[in-house]
């Protein structure tokens, strides 16, 4: 017999629990019997006065109304938060009562219904409260404003076992055992959050089951997890998967931590099926209690739902925002096709690497065609996602076009993200399936990457296949994730329709008044990609793709000569290369480089010696540097001419923004933070804003970074600083994140390293802040061009040093034998790497 | 307005009575011996209520720099002249009606040996400073504090390691050792500290004086530096150089000179003289302590008018005009055994 016990109030002394938020209320439950529930109430002292919104919060198994605590404490004052404890959990009433699903839903109905709720309502819940919550909300849709789920489910997905720990716990005499008898599953729980719960807190997770007797429910709960059809629950858990589309209207948002070992990653992929249109973010490194491993969950809560619109206003908006019409852009693959009939036996691409190999255009464009209908075939669908482990070069360009032409957007993550950061980005990115050179696959699975798997030995029967081909998809189709480098925190993935693609492709063309005649060569992989849209030929250097600083200037000049290439894009570190490399050249091979026009350097900022010496190289090419990132590219360019020019300014020159493209600058305040309006005024230091059509679209399920990255409609935050000069030329000062905050304000740390370079003594230096944020010292760091040793730089030079930064106090002046730079581009300074070491360097003894 | 400067003495009470004096104040001195200076001066120990009532007759403010400053000596020896000695200073003050107290303190009374990164002027704590001036200190300066009221204007100025030409506690002994070739850095002195330049710290105290009673100010310690902080290795180097002798070269780790310094510090209690070094030393020079100035400025409208380069400059001229910037020549000037009040902190 089930122990009886009224409802109480919490200890008055748990960690961030405010007392007077606590009430007792007591209601009639789904069996007309009254029970009383004890619920946190931001409005508890309020009684009477209406909100102009209330959040309804539901805990999991086996936690408490305590999960809702910082909801509750940062609410803004005209939102209520109601956050209940379910009954025989928590502090509220033990009935005795075995409650399922459906009596849940009814017992909360009833609750809302008591405590006078008739008002907009946006549900919150977690884990198992999900199901409830989503019921009480199919029950009050008039009401509902919109629905927040934390790491939940409503359906087991096809082909997903049961979380192995449910299953575990689940497993016949353990039940009991685990859930009620001891307090292992509630310890589990707790300790299911990332290490950094504190003892106290969880021990407040633990308060309201510190006996058997209380912990009846949490075996009830458990037990009524519908893992099976013929389960008294799975009609209710059915009813409510079956019902998701009638949210559709409904604003959603997903807050997720990934690392859960309950409900994965498979069980978000599900949610997002079921409703496409809810906002997604997942908080790398968070696990269950997504809301206890992250502190930034609450507060991007709130954000969402300080978002959403207000139906009021907007029915009395007199400015709505008049959608623009979108250009029409050619579709991905007609330049592809165009080629074919123009020059079917021309060389689409040139792989150098190995024996060597060359695609006709005929041969690419029906490759693509067949792979396509094959694809399509064999269960590719449009819409869906496919991961791609193939090195770039020809096989990687069949397949993307393949996937373009069905509508399915393609996910690569590069080699140059680590393993680590590989399987981060890819399984971050769900694909539906993997399509993977042998050795990729093996990857996949090693990296338990999601999804059908296909070799690429495959793919050449899948081309064979006599299919149909798909039906053309729409502009608005993803068409890739890419990632960015990661060098500011795990990589984001960036989403990019094809239309984006499509205006990135065009803003190219039109700069660089790209034609036929044209051929690329690709040292910088992703340029290879847009040969075939543009119908130019590229070819594919022998080299390793993931050390760029590995390209020789021979096989620079075979890939020129194989294509007769006229434009070569190539990362810094990579020329740095082939310039160290280029005794090994033939009379033949240097005059190779006259067929290049026009050469790109890109990725990281270039020195102007560097840039020197390639022009010597290349005498016949126009050099030029365009800036841009990962989110838009490109946003702005400069030539070689302007960078001579130039020496002595306050930072890199990256010139005026190509057409298409628009800059302005958020001026920083005196404590480094972009709050200045949107400006094109000359000469003020800010955060370099970016408007263009090629944009990327968003930030791969990262609702809150989409957000923090956007501002004023349509601008992307770069997250780099800079200014612009009264000529409207743009200077790139460093990043945001390496800002230097020091007690007389920001300082930017590209002109500080630029100036000590002119030093004869010094190679590289980089400008990092130590200390407290608004306090920070000065550090530079150096690398020496005559093998001065590790450590403290001598006084005397330290000096000198000084000397050429007079307006600013440097502290001190630290040797090494190299800067650390990130592996994408080999070339991007790790500033706060370097930060993190000198501070531990500089505070001595510990 | 009439002010007392008590321990003036010493390198950092003879500036600030002469910063005060600039500033159209009246001074009086108070210390043992004569102190040279042009000021009204009342001789006595701090201990001597007599002495100290007559030196405060007239004063409207107090500026409290005498105290036992040594890194040895016994814990009596500290708290009778830094504690009682403080306590005697503010009864006299109270009862004489002055109306500014500023007490000179020390960063070492909130060190508890752990690097202090860019941080500002915590709660001093007796219980967590390290050895028996800071812990001395500590107590005096929450003494002073908890005086603080309405009419009466108790703020704390916590110079760290001020030095300048003349010092005896720091520059002294760094050429000391150098000279006797003994001076080496602990750990490559890589430590980041803060230190002031004599007269950024009389300055500061002469603003605390000014601005003691302002709402910003009274009942509260603020750390004085001069917000350029230098690796050890960096100010040993460039003190040596102005005196014309060559930079430290040898380093030994920090647990050696850690357990050197606690071992010199046993033998040398029964002594009379200074030790070279002792285990409070050896932390103070192996670990980072530099701090956030922005509220001391702030509050006490101040800053630094003399930064270090200029700071050294000065020394290397001092250094050539005692005719000692020969390596190699014994210097012969005036030395002293007993402690300087008021010039290291």
């Amino acid at each position: 017999m089930n122990q009886v016990e009224p409802a109480s109030l919490p200890p008055a002394d748990l960690p961030g629990l405010n007392p007077s938020w606590s009430r007792l209320v007591a209601a009639s439950d789904h069996s007309g019997r009254t029970c009383e529930w004890h619920l946190l109430d931001s409005f508890a002292q309020r009684s009477g006065e209406i909100p102009r919104l209330t959040l309804i919060c539901v805990h999991g198994n086996p936690t408490w109304s305590y999960l809702w605590r910082r909801l509750v404490q940062l609410a803004p004052p005209d939102v209520r938060v109601v956050a209940v404890d379910q009954l025989e959990m928590g502090f509220s009433e033990r009935t005795g009562l075995t409650r399922r699903l459906a009596d849940r839903i009814s017992d909360l109905s009833a609750l809302t219904e008591k405590l006078g709720i008739t008002g907009p309502v946006i549900t919150v819940a977690h884990d198992w409260g999900g199901p409830i919550s989503l019921g009480w909300a199919l029950e009050h849709l008039t009401q509902l404003a919109g629905i927040v789920l934390l790491n939940t489910a409503v359906h087991q997905p096809v082909g997903v076992s049961a979380p192995a720990l449910i299953r575990l716990v689940r497993s016949g005499p353990l039940l009991n055992l685990n859930t009620v008898r001891t307090p292992a599953f509630l310890r589990g729980t707790t300790a299911l959050s990332g290490s950094k719960m504190s003892r106290q807190t969880a021990k407040a997770f633990r308060a309201p089951y510190a006996t058997a007797d209380r912990r009846v429910a949490i075996g009830a709960f458990v037990a009524d997890i519908p893992l099976k059809a013929d389960h008294p629950s799975a009609q209710a858990l059915d009813l409510i998967a079956a019902n998701m589309n009638k949210f559709e209207q409904v604003p959603m948002l997903l807050l997720w931590g990934p690392g859960d070992p309950v409900f994965s990653d498979h069980y978000l992929g599900d949610l997002m099926m079921r409703a496409p249109h809810a906002d997604v973010h997942r908080y790398e490194g968070a696990r269950h209690l997504v809301s206890e491993d992250d502190e930034r969950v609450v507060p991007d809560l709130l954000r969402w739902v300080a978002n959403l619109p207000d139906e009021r206003r907007s029915t009395t908006n007199p400015n709505p925002v008049i959608a623009r019409q979108p250009v029409r852009r050619t579709r991905l693959w007609d330049g592809l096709h165009e080629a074919a009939e123009r020059t079917p036996s021309g060389t689409a691409i040139a792989q150098l690497a190995g024996s060597g190999r060359r695609v006709s255009w005929r041969r690419l464009a029906d490759t693509v065609d067949r792979l396509a209908a094959g694809l399509y075939a064999s269960g590719i669908n449009p819409g869906e996602r496919v991961a791609l482990l193939i090195p770039p070069g020809a096989d990687l360009i069949a397949v993307v076009y393949a996937c373009w032409r069905i509508g399915a957007g393609v996910v690569i993550a590069d080699a140059g993200l680590g393993i680590k950061g590989m399987r981060r980005a890819i399984r971050g990115a769900a694909p539906d399936h993997v399509i993977a050179i042998t050795p990729g696959l093996a990857l996949a699975r090693t990296l338990r990457i999601p999804g059908v798997r296909l070799s690429v030995k495959g793919l050449a029967a899948i081309a064979r296949i006599d299919a149909p081909m798909p039906p053309e998809p729409p502009e608005s189709a993803t068409a890739v994730i890419v990632f960015t480098s990661g060098a500011t925190g795990p990589a984001k993935g960036v989403v990019y329709r094809q239309s984006q693609v499509a205006g990135t492709r065009d803003v190219l063309r039109e700069h660089y008044a790209i034609t036929p005649a044209d051929a690329i060569v690709a040292a910088f992989a992703p340029w290879a990609v847009f040969g075939p849209t543009l119908g130019v030929g590229s070819a594919i250097p022998d080299m390793d793709v993931t050390k760029p600083r590995t390209l020789q200037a021979v096989a620079l000049a075979e890939a020129t000569q194989a294509v007769g290439g006229t434009l070569l894009w190539a990362s810094p570190a990579a020329l740095t290369n082939v310039i160290a490399t280029a005794g090994d050249l033939t009379a033949e091979q240097v005059q190779s480089f006259n067929s290049l026009r026009l050469v790109l350097a890109a990725g990281a900022p270039v020195p102007l010696q560097l840039l020197e010496q390639v022009k010597e190289l290349v005498p016949n090419a126009d050099i030029r540097t365009p800036y841009g990132m990962t989110e838009v590219l490109p946003v702005s360019e400069v030539d070689l001419g302007e960078i001579r020019a130039a020496a002595g300014g306050n930072g890199v020159l990256v010139g005026r923004p190509v057409a298409g493209v628009e800059v302005m600058i958020s001026a920083l305040d005196e404590d480094g933070r972009p709050n200045g309006v949107l400006s094109a005024q000359s000469d003020v230091t800010g955060e370099i804003c970016v408007k263009a059509d090629h944009k990327r679209d968003s930030y791969d399920r990262l609702w809150a970074t989409s957000q923090s990255a956007s501002r004023d409609l349509g601008w992307h935050r770069t997250g780099d600083v800079g200014h612009l000069d009264p000529d409207g030329r743009l200077w790139v000062e460093g990043r945001l994140a390496h800002l230097i905050r020091t007690p007389q304000g920001p300082v930017t740390p590209v002109g500080i390293e630029q100036r000590v370079q002119q030093l004869p003594f010094v190679r590289w230096a980089a400008a990092v802040g130590i200390g407290p944020s608004g306090n920070q010292a000065v550090i530079l760091i150096i690398t020496s061009t005559d093998g001065t040793a590790a450590g403290l730089l001598d006084v005397k030079r330290t000096q000198l040093l000084r000397d050429q930064i007079p307006e600013l106090d440097i502290a001190a002046v630290l040797v090494r034998d190299e800067l650390p730079v990130d592996i994408r581009h080999n070339s991007k300074i790790d500033r706060q790497a370097l930060s993190v070491w000198a501070a531990a360097i500089l505070a001595g003894h510990r | 307005m009439r002010v007392l400067v008590t321990g003036a003495s010493g390198l950092l009470g003879a500036a600030t009575a002469h910063g005060i004096a600039n500033r159209g104040h009246q001074v009086v001195v108070f210390q043992r011996r004569a102190s040279g200076l042009p000021f009204d001066e009342v001789r006595g120990d701090i201990l001597d209520v007599d002495a100290l009532t007559h030196a405060l007759v007239g004063a409207e403010a107090v500026v409290h720099l005498a105290a036992k400053v040594s890194i040895t000596g016994t814990m009596a020896d500290f708290e009778r002249v830094n504690v009682e000695g403080t306590r005697l200073v503010l009864q006299g003050a109270r009862a004489a009606g002055v109306k500014r107290f500023v007490y000179v303190s020390s960063p070492s009374v909130a060190h508890t040996g752990a690097p202090i990164v860019g941080a500002g002027a915590a709660t001093a704590s007796p219980q967590e400073a390290r050895g028996p001036y800071a812990i001395t200190k500590a107590q005096a300066e929450l003494l002073a504090l908890g005086e603080d009221r309405p009419g009466f204007s108790v703020v704390a100025i916590r110079p760290h390691l001020v030095w300048g030409p003349g010092d005896e506690q720091l520059i002294g002994r760094i050429i000391t050792r150098a000279r006797a070739g003994r001076l080496f850095l602990i750990d490559h002195g890589h430590a980041l500290i803060d230190t002031t330049y004599i007269d950024n710290a009389a300055s500061a105290l002469v603003a605390a004086v000014e601005r003691a009673a302002e709402p910003s100010v009274h009942g509260r310690a603020f750390v004085v530096t001069n917000g350029q902080p230098r690796t050890v290795a960096e100010l040993l180097t460039q003190i040596t150089r102005a005196a014309g002798l060559p930079g430290p070269t040898r380093s030994v780790p920090f647990a050696a000179a850690y357990g050197a310094g606690r071992v010199v510090e046993r033998i040398w209690r029964v002594r009379e003289s200074e030790p070279p070094l002792t285990g409070f030393l050896a932390e103070q020079l192996a670990t980072a302590h530099w701090f956030d100035q922005r509220e001391t400025r702030l509050a006490l409208a101040w800053a630094p008018a003399v930064s270090l380069s200029e700071g050294f400059a000065r020394l290397s001229r001092w250094y050539q005009l005692q005719g000692c910037d020969l390596p190699g020549v014994i210097w012969a000037g005036p030395t002293s055994s007993h402690p300087m009040p008021g010039s290291a902190h």
